[in-house]
């Protein structure tokens, strides 16, 4: 029982740490531009679609996954220059409609370029089991979990101990007063959506392996990042991986241990503890309250 | 040489100019004011000269040079501006504030002396360095402001009245900073304020501001012994500013 409660862990803080990724993604948007990028998650399902075509293309699967990331970074970038900068100055709502119209076109170009059949991903660490003393841990969970962790503590540093960093976090914060100190306000939200992209992507191509890759591969996987990132309130990104994690484990555990949830109704779990959350703290776990500088 | 250069230039929201036909100079280690009632366009001209507005026709030259008209790229020229309510950086500490304020300095080694050299202005600012910045007092904010400004090494500061929103004992204690700074000469300021009074503590000349145009300009002795000009600022404004 306590074996395979270890397990169950593992396992769901695997699932919660991509949930926390994509989240993660969400809220770096939502905290620069302001906005909630409903295309996401389908542009990290486009970027995990070029890992697996430069992987087919004879690349190793990790030359591919390097080769995808960077080519996801400069897709979001591209995607902010291009199509959110022209419109944001209309206003929120035309940048959020804009970000409808990104999902549906990436939705679409990504079976209009490679098919519509079910691909099967390869996976980073193999079908192997882990076993500690009588638990048995799968590969794949304890992988995911320390290239996320590795991922998370990467991104951390560089908000926090670079100047560029620095930089990101002053123009979310305020970006006319980062701006007239010097800082490159249009640049640094350019670099926030390319970061997006990339940690959406790493959030698809660990779990492209699950499940297979087709244009849905992030259908299921964004409804739990939206929880996880409403969970911790949205302009938290701290509060995003908490959201990510809590969201991952609730669902494990409770399709583990629970009978009637299993795993046909465990979608209903993060949109529940959500419900609860909202009702008692409408800004989330870590939010603060919309304060604005005047 | 004139170190800021505007000629006949206007400048608004969107069809509408606030500013119309202005022209003034600012001159390099001077401190100028610029005084008016509310609503006389003083914000607008500083906001016009730092790129947050565009000017709908005139001319801005700064060191001889066409100012870029993109905020960022202003700021890297040279020019410092301290917007209406402080501008404070919520959420990143009163060191990170500072820092974000010297995010055009390349010498590691200058910033640390730059650091250095505004805790010793403010000790204040030292002591709470590693506490969120919107944690401190409106005077404490206002101190932060101008520090962030001076990090970046600016030939030309802007300041929008410094003195919002503070209590008068807070109000001489800023103006007693600007001063210092002022007397430090290593800058020129265009300096916005409400209140002529103060204003004219810190600065030699003035223009003054009447519905978007300049409706007079002159010294300290020269303001004082114009009674249209000072109609002109203090109008009804003046006694509750």
């Amino acid at each position: 029982m306590l074996e395979g409660l270890l397990q169950v862990i593992i396992d769901g803080c695997a699932s919660g740490t991509i949930y926390a990724a994509l989240a993660l993604a969400l809220s770096l948007v939502y905290k620069s531009s302001g906005v909630v990028n409903f295309a996401q998650g389908e542009m990290g399902m486009f970027c995990t679609f070029i890992t697996w075509w430069l992987n087919q293309q004879g690349l190793g699967l990790l030359a591919a996954i390097a080769g995808g990331l960077v080519i996801a970074f400069l897709v979001g970038a591209m995607v902010e220059r291009l199509f959110i900068r022209p419109v944001a100055r209309f206003g929120e709502f035309p940048v959020v409609l804009t970000t409808l119209g990104l999902f549906l076109v990436f939705n679409e170009l990504a079976p209009w370029l490679w098919g519509a059949e079910n691909r099967a991903f390869p996976s980073l660490f193999g079908n192997g089991v882990l076993a500690i003393g009588a638990a048995r841990l799968s590969a794949e969970s304890v992988g995911t979990l320390l290239v996320m962790v590795a991922a998370g503590s990467l991104f951390f540093i560089v908000l926090h101990k670079t100047k560029l960093g620095l930089g990101m976090r002053a123009t979310a914060a305020n970006a006319m007063s980062s701006s007239l100190s010097g800082v490159p306000a249009p640049r640094m939200f350019m670099l926030g959506w390319g970061f997006a992209t990339v940690l959406a992507t790493l959030a698809g191509v660990l779990i492209a392996p699950r499940l297979f890759l087709d244009s849905s591969l992030m259908l299921g996987v964004i409804i739990y990042a939206f929880a996880a990132a409403a969970l911790g309130g949205f302009a938290s990104l701290l509060g995003a991986v908490v959201g990510g994690l809590v969201i991952g484990l609730a669902e494990t555990i409770a399709s583990n241990y629970v009978d009637f949830i299993g795993s046909d109704l465990k979608i209903l779990v993060p949109l529940t503890i959500l419900l609860v959350v909202l009702i008692f703290r409408p800004t989330g776990l870590f939010g603060k309250s919309a304060e604005r500088a005047v | 040489m004139s170190l800021l250069r505007l000629e006949r230039l206007s400048s608004g929201y969107g069809n509408a100019d606030v500013l119309r036909n202005i022209s003034m100079e600012v001159g390099a280690h001077e401190c100028v004011a610029v005084l008016g009632a509310n609503g006389a366009g003083k914000t607008t001209l500083l906001r016009t000269i730092s790129g947050l507005l565009r000017p709908g026709c005139g001319v801005i030259e700064f060191r001889g040079l066409r100012l870029p008209g993109v905020p960022h790229r202003v700021a890297a020229h040279g020019i410092a501006h301290v917007p209406e309510g402080r501008g404070t950086i919520g959420g990143l500490t009163v060191e990170e504030n500072l820092l974000v304020g010297a995010y055009t300095q390349r010498s590691r080694k200058q910033v640390e002396a730059d650091l250095a050299r505004c805790y010793e202005r403010f000790p204040i600012l030292e002591e709470y360095r590693n506490r969120p910045a919107t944690y401190l007092s409106g005077g404490e904010q206002q101190m932060l402001a101008l520090s962030r400004a001076l990090m970046s090494r600016p030939t030309l500061l802007l300041l929008d009245e410094p003195s919002f929103g503070l209590a008068p004992k807070i109000v001489h204690l800023v103006y007693e900073a600007i001063r210092r700074v002022i007397a430090e000469g290593d800058l020129a300021v265009l300096l916005v304020e409400q209140s002529a009074e103060l204003a004219m503590s810190a600065a030699a000349r003035a223009y003054v501001l009447k519905h978007g145009e300049v409706v007079g300009a002159g010294s300290r002795d020269e303001l004082r012994g114009s009674p249209g000009l000072s109609d002109a600022y203090l109008g009804t404004a003046g006694h509750h500013a």
